[in-house]
């Protein structure tokens, strides 16, 4: 008999995707599904996908979705799961979303203990309008909009938005995470899982921050994007698990 | 007979939102419109609903995009400064075709302006406001009773047509005591299967997207959009006529306004002049075709607004330039006496109607 060892979650839709060679979004959804699939959510969950790269979520994830304004995710899910609380509602969000245009979102519904799970992909720039400059973009990085480099005397400083967040007594998982290679994909998935898991169990608010690459708004290859990653992003963003309070 | 309750114009809205069965409420505190967040507040979590003050509009909006969109019974409400940050949510739950209730009791502006009473929202409230060809329906109470009634009707006029309805009213309306019943209203229940709920046992996915790539499809949504409109105009007009059968003149006013008309009304019957008030009701969808009914044996019309003249142009284009339309309005929060509007009424007779 033939047993199958891998194969696509059911919570994925079976559809190439739109994301460009080498981003990680395809492999942060595919995370997210095995997680909806291993807790056998699918028929519970409910996603909210926001604006950017992402906004197409609704086509690849095989739940029940609503797609937001620019960075209302967290107030969309808020809304979705004081109708049904007990639902399982996650967000996915980018930079842009959810550290500029929604940050007050993002912050509100931490500092409520909103029981929702948020995902927050950060790939240091606004990828759908083209590489502009994002609240983490690196000090010196070149956008669009810092055409000679992130000058912090002007545009600031990159936002660490998981220890920011971790300091708020609603948010009860906080994690950043990144997908590079298999042991740190491993690791993101056992976090995702867990911030999944404290909503089931009513717990709080849960974040998890994944490092990610855009090799198309940052003019690499889809490899040199990854070790740029490594060797700027992470020393930026350091992995960690920020918060993690249970019962 | 039905029991009265002496309430105020904001705290009607929200009893009569309870009694319609709305079990969510998102919304901000704003002058004049704080006792119905207050209302809210106290009274969803007695009947098991729930009741969170937001950190912004911006996010009040978009938690009822999302409850909305849940298959959630649900309303909002701000003044006049707090209507311009739910422009965004509006556009996009006018897109989504989600049914919900959102209460503007407006104020002076523009700016943060006063809060004594105002109708300048007029045109943000009737022509969009947000971006994109859409529309809001949008009741103009101008009783507390009304206020009750129109909020029940706004419920069923969202779920049935799955379109935000306004309810529009004015700072003096919110605060003003009057009795209120709240018996007899039919409240109409409607199925969502289109909700997103989790898939249960559904196979495919409800998915609430305001996205549209492909132009044509994008335009296709947008004709979709147009015949609910043109539906909404053909059936769902509301207005109210007083002596306007054998009117010379006719006054056109709402809300607040369509009060103290109706006092100057009465002082220019009392003295002879014959004078009409039509009161449009549904602001969007604008009764056109009654107005233009109404206005057909009179030499001119004179409209009164809270604001520099913002109805007016719709008044013109109802009645298609057939008769001269006249303005008298005034603004910042200010209130006109019956007796201003009455100087009006007299300068237009003395002049045959105007031009
Ligand atoms: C209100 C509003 N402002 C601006 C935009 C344009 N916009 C679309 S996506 C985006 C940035 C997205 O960046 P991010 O959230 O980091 O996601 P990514 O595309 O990188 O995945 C912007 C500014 C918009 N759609 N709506
Ligand atoms: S632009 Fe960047 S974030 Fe967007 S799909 Fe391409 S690589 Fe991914």
């Amino acid at each position: 008999m033939v047993e199958k060892l891998f194969a696509r979650p059911d919570s994925l839709v079976d559809v190439a995707t739109h994301y460009c060679p080498g981003c990680q979004h395809g492999i942060i959804h595919r995370l997210v599904a095995e997680v909806i699939d291993e807790l056998e959510i699918q028929k519970t969950a409910i996603g909210v996908v926001p604006v950017g790269c992402s906004v197409l979520a609704y086509n690849y994830f095989n739940v029940d979705t609503q797609q937001a304004a620019h960075g209302r995710a967290p107030a969309v899910a808020t809304g979705i799961k004081r109708v049904h609380p007990d639902k399982v509602v996650f967000t996915y969000q980018g930079d842009g979303d959810a550290a500029a245009i929604g940050t007050a979102e993002m912050v509100h519904a931490a500092a409520r203990g909103e029981r929702i799970t948020a995902i927050f992909v950060n790939n240091a720039i606004y990828g759908m309008t083209g590489g502009q400059l994002a609240p983490t973009t690196l000090v010196d990085q070149v956008t669009a909009t810092s055409p000679y480099g992130r000058q912090s005397s002007s545009a600031g400083w990159p936002i660490r938005l998981s220890e920011m967040l971790a300091t708020l007594d609603g948010a009860k998982f906080i994690a950043r995470v990144c997908v590079n290679d298999p042991a740190n994909m491993a690791k993101a998935k056992t976090a995702i899982k867990t911030a999944f898991q404290v909503q089931i169990r009513g717990e709080g608010f849960a974040m998890v921050e994944v490092l990610a690459t855009c090799p198309t708004n940052w003019g690499k290859s889809p490899i040199e994007a990854k070790k740029w990653l490594k060797e700027n992003m992470i020393p930026q963003f350091p992995l960690n698990v920020y918060k993690n309070i249970q019962g | 007979m039905a029991e009265k309750i002496l309430m105020k114009g904001n705290e009607a809205i929200g009893e009569a939102a309870v009694v319609a069965g709305c079990k969510y409420y998102f919304g901000y505190p704003i002058t004049p419109q704080s006792e119905l967040i207050e209302y809210m507040a106290k009274r969803l979590p007695e009947v098991g609903g729930t009741f969170l003050q937001a950190e912004s509009e911006i996010a009040a909006i978009n938690m009822v995009y999302g409850a909305a969109g849940a298959g959630g019974r649900v309303m909002t409400s701000s003044s006049s400064p707090g209507m311009s940050l739910k422009q965004e949510g509006i556009s996009y739950i006018a897109a989504a075709e989600l049914p919900c209730v959102i209460v503007n009791i407006m104020r002076g502006g523009p700016g943060l302006g006063g809060i004594q009473p105002g109708q300048a929202d007029y045109f943000q409230a009737t022509k969009g406001g947000g971006h994109g060809d859409y529309h809001v329906i949008v009741v103009a109470p101008n009783s507390v009773q009304e206020m009750a009634e129109l909020t029940i009707h706004a419920f069923n006029l969202a779920d049935q047509y799955l379109n935000p309805v306004m309810i529009l009213g004015d700072g003096a309306l919110g605060q003003m005591m009057e009795p209120a019943s709240f018996h007899d209203m039919p409240v109409i229940a409607v199925e969502k299967p289109w909700a997103t709920t989790g898939m249960g046992e559904r196979s495919e996915p409800n998915i609430i997207n305001t996205l549209q790539l492909k132009p044509e499809m994008l335009e296709q949504a947008n004709n979709r959009l147009q015949k609910k409109y043109a539906l909404l105009q053909e059936k769902e007009t509301r207005w109210e006529e007083i002596h306007t059968e054998d009117a010379e003149l006719i006054l056109v006013a709402y809300g607040i306004a369509s009060r103290i008309a109706f006092t100057a009304v009465e002082m220019a019957r009392s003295e002879g002049l014959k004078v009409g008030l039509f009161r449009p009701i549904t602001l969007w969808p604008f009764p056109k075709a009654a107005l233009a009914n109404a206005v057909r044996k009179a030499i001119a019309v004179l409209t009164v607004e809270l604001s520099a003249g913002q109805m007016v142009e719709d008044v013109s284009l109802a009645i298609q330039c057939a008769k001269p339309v006249h303005f008298y309005g005034r603004t910042g929060g200010m209130i006109m006496s019956p007796k201003e509007i009455y100087e009006q009424i007299i300068k237009i007779f003395e002049t045959k109607g105007g031009k």
